[in-house]
């Protein structure tokens, strides 16, 4: 019997030549990853154990993005605890200061973590490194500590279910567009405990910002991990990134699927995720009359530099309603500075966005940009839960860059 | 183990930002994370609750972010265990490496708010204390039920080292 790509990869990092779905396994870690919310927790937990050192320091990585710049005393008690382990650790991959960006993006754009990888972050979005053909998936910070110190983690060999997505994408539709579309289908549990591998013409004919945009939302669907077969594309990103030798792995034709689901794109519309659930998505066509508070062009979904371009294309020489606020974050300072060179800024600038330093910001409701009762928001990011933003009578909606930057012109929901 | 308690009951999809809003993240301490817990949903949780009571949710329970304040928040209420229709995956992991015990149960229909259960995890028997009427819970896998046996994932790997 074949394997599918995640079983190849957990097989090989629990030295065994085959596993099976519903199989638990101990597996080698290649990255462990902790943010300023959850690895305090773990270096705690850490601590405990009783051992002096982590098990690799070049495979420990701890990014202290959610409440950077430091909000408040409390926060910036927390990232202390990070810098201080850091340092004393000696850890390689620790960002702090001006190098610091949202966890999820930087990782894959400073070559951490490649193709063929294990990885497990404290930090649900994890699942977005599939989009580069690795097994990666999100943990709790107990997890976090162990793997800290024993470089393992228990894992139980996920199901798989396979999404075949054709055709061409119309425009105005984007990778964000497709997943939506998906959650709404299957909804916020509907792939719980298992792994999503997209497939398919339209997946492969993606740039890695979009693949990035659908991995990252498996876990909005309930997944464990979202998963793409690395091809050109995938070795055009990771070859000059890479600072380890990687490996790709494809599905065998005869692997074991718990379910495939076909999707044609050639008639998609763009999507919105209405309030308070990211499964609650319409087409934009039924989104009327929805006057918009804020908007945010940012997060680890949506806040590489290819979105950036898409929002400036659109922004480009017009105003942002007056009765809106449009909050433009890039995730990284690589971002940033590209963004910048490339007189996107200017535009965002020009058209009255205010732009933040690279944070995850209001994504969570954390600062930068928290909602006041009743008050509603368009965003790109990919959680719309109740108090999501900020206070709980607030709403979020979903959507893409290129709706975000027209609905923030139009001061409501629109097509772009 | 057994347990005895009040049901507090939730629908479906409770997520962690309603078990603990991120606002509150800034901090680890327990007591402060208990003082918030469920408050999004359910304003009154934090004052109502009582120790030993018990969780009672329909799918998907814990979906959301992977954030172990969560099931921290919910133990360091006093809640001595979750029942749900079905767990989101990484909550489901973060209770059992931290110890807090949790089942998967059908009975979700046939208990309200309020009602007095017994749970017994050795059997996977719960009774509804009005009429004595017992549910089947499904058992742990046994990988699961060595970490739950040796104390926690800390204790588990802890003797290991
Ligand atoms: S950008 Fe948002 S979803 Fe992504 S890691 Fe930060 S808080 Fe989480």
């Amino acid at each position: 019997m074949g394997m599918t790509i995640t079983e190849k990869i957990l097989a090989k990092h629990a030295n065994l030549d085959s596993v099976k779905a519903g199989q638990f396994i101990e597996a080698n870690v290649d990255i462990a990853l902790g943010n300023d919310i959850t690895a305090p927790l773990a270096i705690k937990e850490f601590k405990k154990l009783g051992i002096k050192k982590v098990f690799d320091k070049n495979k420990v990585s701890l990014i202290p993005d959610h409440f950077t710049p430091n909000k408040d005393i409390k926060s910036a008690e927390q990232s202390k605890i990070l810098r201080e382990f850091a340092k004393d650790q000696d850890l390689t991959h620790y960002y702090d200061q001006a190098d610091v960006g949202v966890e999820h993006v930087l990782l894959p754009e400073k070559g951490i973590v490649v193709p063929g990888d294990l990885v497990i972050g404290a930090d649900s979005h994890t699942c977005t490194y599939g989009a580069l053909g690795a097994f990666s998936t999100g943990v709790g910070s107990t997890d976090l500590a162990t793997t800290m110190a024993i470089g393992k983690v228990w894992l139980k060999v996920p199901e798989t279910i396979k999404f075949v997505i054709t055709g061409k994408l119309p425009q105005g539709v984007y990778g964000k567009d497709i997943i939506l579309h998906i959650i709404g289908i299957i909804g916020v549990g509907g792939a719980l405990y298992r792994a999503m591998e997209f497939t398919g013409d339209t997946i492969e004919n993606l740039n890695m910002a979009d693949r990035m945009t659908i991995c990252n939302m498996a876990i909005e669907a309930g997944g464990k991990s979202g998963i793409i077969t690395p091809d050109a594309i995938t070795e055009e990103y990771v070859k000059s990134r890479a600072q380890r030798p990687y490996e790709f792995f494809a599905s065998d034709p005869d692997a074991k699927y718990l379910e495939v689901i076909h999707i044609d794109t050639t008639k998609l519309e763009p999507k919105i995720a209405f309030p308070h659930l990211p499964s609650n998505i319409k087409n934009i066509s039924e989104a009327k009359n929805i006057k918009i508070d804020q908007v945010v062009i940012g997060s680890c979904t949506n806040g590489r530099i290819e979105d950036l371009r898409i929002a400036a294309n659109i922004l480009k020489g017009k105003t942002v309603n007056e009765n809106t606020r449009l909050l433009i974050i890039p995730t990284t300072p690589l971002i940033y500075k590209q963004a910048m060179e490339e007189g996107l800024f200017s535009i965002f600038l020009d058209a009255k966005a205010t732009i933040s330093p690279p944070t995850c910001g209001p994504c969570l409701g954390g600062h930068m940009g928290v909602l006041a009762k009743g008050e509603k928001a368009l965003t790109t990011t990919n959680r719309n839960f109740v108090g999501r933003m900020g206070h709980p009578e607030s709403e979020v909606y979903l959507c893409s860059p290129a709706v975000a930057a027209a609905s923030a012109i139009k001061g409501e929901i629109v097509a772009p | 183990m057994i347990f005895k308690g009040k049901v507090h009951k939730y629908g479906d999809n409770v997520n962690t930002d309603e078990i603990i809003p991120a606002r509150y993240l800034n901090t680890s301490d327990e007591a402060e994370l208990a003082a918030h817990c469920m408050e999004d949903i359910d304003i009154d949780f934090p004052k109502n609750v009582q120790p030993g009571d018990i969780i009672v949710a329909g799918e998907n329970f814990g979906c959301g972010s992977s954030r172990e304040h969560a099931p921290l928040a919910i133990k360091a209420s006093n809640v001595s265990c979750v029942i749900a229709q079905s767990f989101a995956r990484i909550f489901f992991r973060n209770c059992i490496n931290m110890g807090l015990p949790i089942l998967e149960s059908n009975f979700y229909q046939e208990i309200k708010s309020g009602d007095e259960i017994k749970i017994d995890l050795d059997t996977g028997i719960i009774t509804r204390l009005r009429d004595n009427k017992k549910f089947k819970t499904e058992k742990f896998p046994e990988f699961m039920q060595n970490i739950i046996n040796a104390g926690g994932l800390m204790s588990y790997v802890k003797n290991k080292i």
